[in-house]
């Protein structure tokens, strides 16, 4: 290979290398987001969500909006976990609320 | 052997519970139970007076009541609601062409089960429908003039007993059985279910209230409650509970709001109509 195709293929690694180093944070919050989406979504469905849900999913989507990604994952992952907590709690209850009727 | 002798009274305390598959219900067993406990947890309350709620659990609150009551916060509510009972919609009806009883005397047999269409149909979901069918828009189902409707009609009567139906459908048994769910599951972020409050700390304070036994709890709705400044129906506090444990509240009149009215009003027949009702 001559050295001007080593050069532009040096060159067109770097680029690519340097296009996922910088898109790395607004994708990981979008992963995130989606997850958390979907998370809600389901809580919603199942008629099990709860408050602090909503509120950290928008605010991570506030907060994506405004390129602030690192506290954007954050809630997102938050929002995910109150919402499989909620889902959680709907699961168990489902089975275990006969334990609290008066009889 | 101090491990046998737990295992032998585990064993005694399992076989003397009644055995009853977790997924079946039988609202007559449920109503004696439920008035049972109550009435021997509070033997001192007369069974008439759960109806009164908080007001039957604290002396001091009684007194501050009685005093309200020489000048009811409800009054204009009832006011308004019978002025617009008798104010015909666009069409020439009104609203009791939608009831029996012309809409008087009425609210001890809410909620019932319409076989028909096999839902729960409380007084609220009656009014609006009415409203529909005759070309008006529906009311918020949560305060003023849903409530002032409310009002109005459970003031007319006053006094008579609740005797709400679970007719021989499966379906209403299953309407029934959704609302006792409803009532006992654990919900929000705070996990306290309606019994948390009602059942398990009915009497007791949380802040500075004193909490409501079950037991009658539907009797005096709707209220006007201090901490709203107005009046407020049932569906106004489904939805205000719901958030109160950091759960999002469902839609007014949802299926389950209107099942869980249904279980909660069934375990309160016998008991007076005691609304409109002044609350905390």
């Amino acid at each position: 290979m001559r050295v001007h195709h080593l050069v532009a293929l040096a060159a067109l690694v770097s680029l690519v290398a340097l296009d996922a180093a910088l898109a790395g944070p607004a994708e990981d919050f979008a992963a995130a987001y989606a997850k958390a989406e979907a998370a809600s979504k389901a809580a919603v469905a199942m008629k099990t969500q709860w408050l602090p849900t909503a509120s950290a999913l928008a605010a991570a989507k506030k907060a994506g909006e405004a390129g602030k990604y690192d506290e954007a994952l954050a809630l997102a992952r938050e929002a995910e976990a109150l919402a499989n907590a909620s889902i959680a709690q709907a699961k168990e209850q489902a089975a275990d609320w006969t334990n609290a009727e008066i009889r | 052997m101090l491990r046998k002798v737990l295992m032998l009274g585990l064993f005694l305390v399992g076989a003397a519970q009644p055995l009853r598959a977790a997924d079946t219900a039988d609202p007559q067993a449920e109503f004696a139970a439920f008035r049972k406990y109550f009435t021997e947890r509070f033997a001192k309350v007369p069974l008439d007076d759960f109806v009164n709620g908080p007001y039957s659990m604290d002396e001091g609150l009684r007194k501050q009541w009685k005093a309200i009551e020489e000048f009811p916060p409800y009054e204009f509510a009832v006011d308004k609601g019978k002025e617009m009972f008798a104010t015909p919609f666009a069409n020439g009806k009104s609203y009791g062409d939608c009831f029996p009883e012309k809409g008087v005397g009425i609210r001890q047999n809410y909620p019932y089960f319409d076989t028909k269409a096999g839902e729960v149909v409380t007084l609220e979901l009656a009014l609006n429908r009415c409203r529909e069918q005759n070309g008006e828009k529906p009311f918020d189902y949560t305060k003023d003039d849903m409530a002032a409707l409310t009002a109005y009609m459970a003031f007319t009567s006053r006094g008579k007993r609740f005797d709400v139906k679970i007719p021989d459908d499966p379906r209403a048994l299953a309407a029934y059985r959704k609302g006792e769910e409803y009532f006992y599951t654990r919900r929000g972020q705070l996990n306290f279910s309606c019994a948390s409050c009602h059942v398990q700390s009915a009497g007791n304070h949380i802040r500075t209230e004193v909490l409501a036994p079950a037991l009658g709890i539907m009797a005096a709705m709707p209220i006007y409650r201090s901490e709203w400044g107005g009046m407020g129906t049932i569906s106004r506090r489904l939805v205000t509970c719901n958030s109160q444990v950091r759960a999002v509240p469902l839609a007014p009149q949802d299926e389950l709001y209107r099942d869980v009215e249904y279980f909660l009003t069934y375990m309160g027949n016998g008991l007076p109509v005691s609304g409109p009702g002044a609350r905390p």
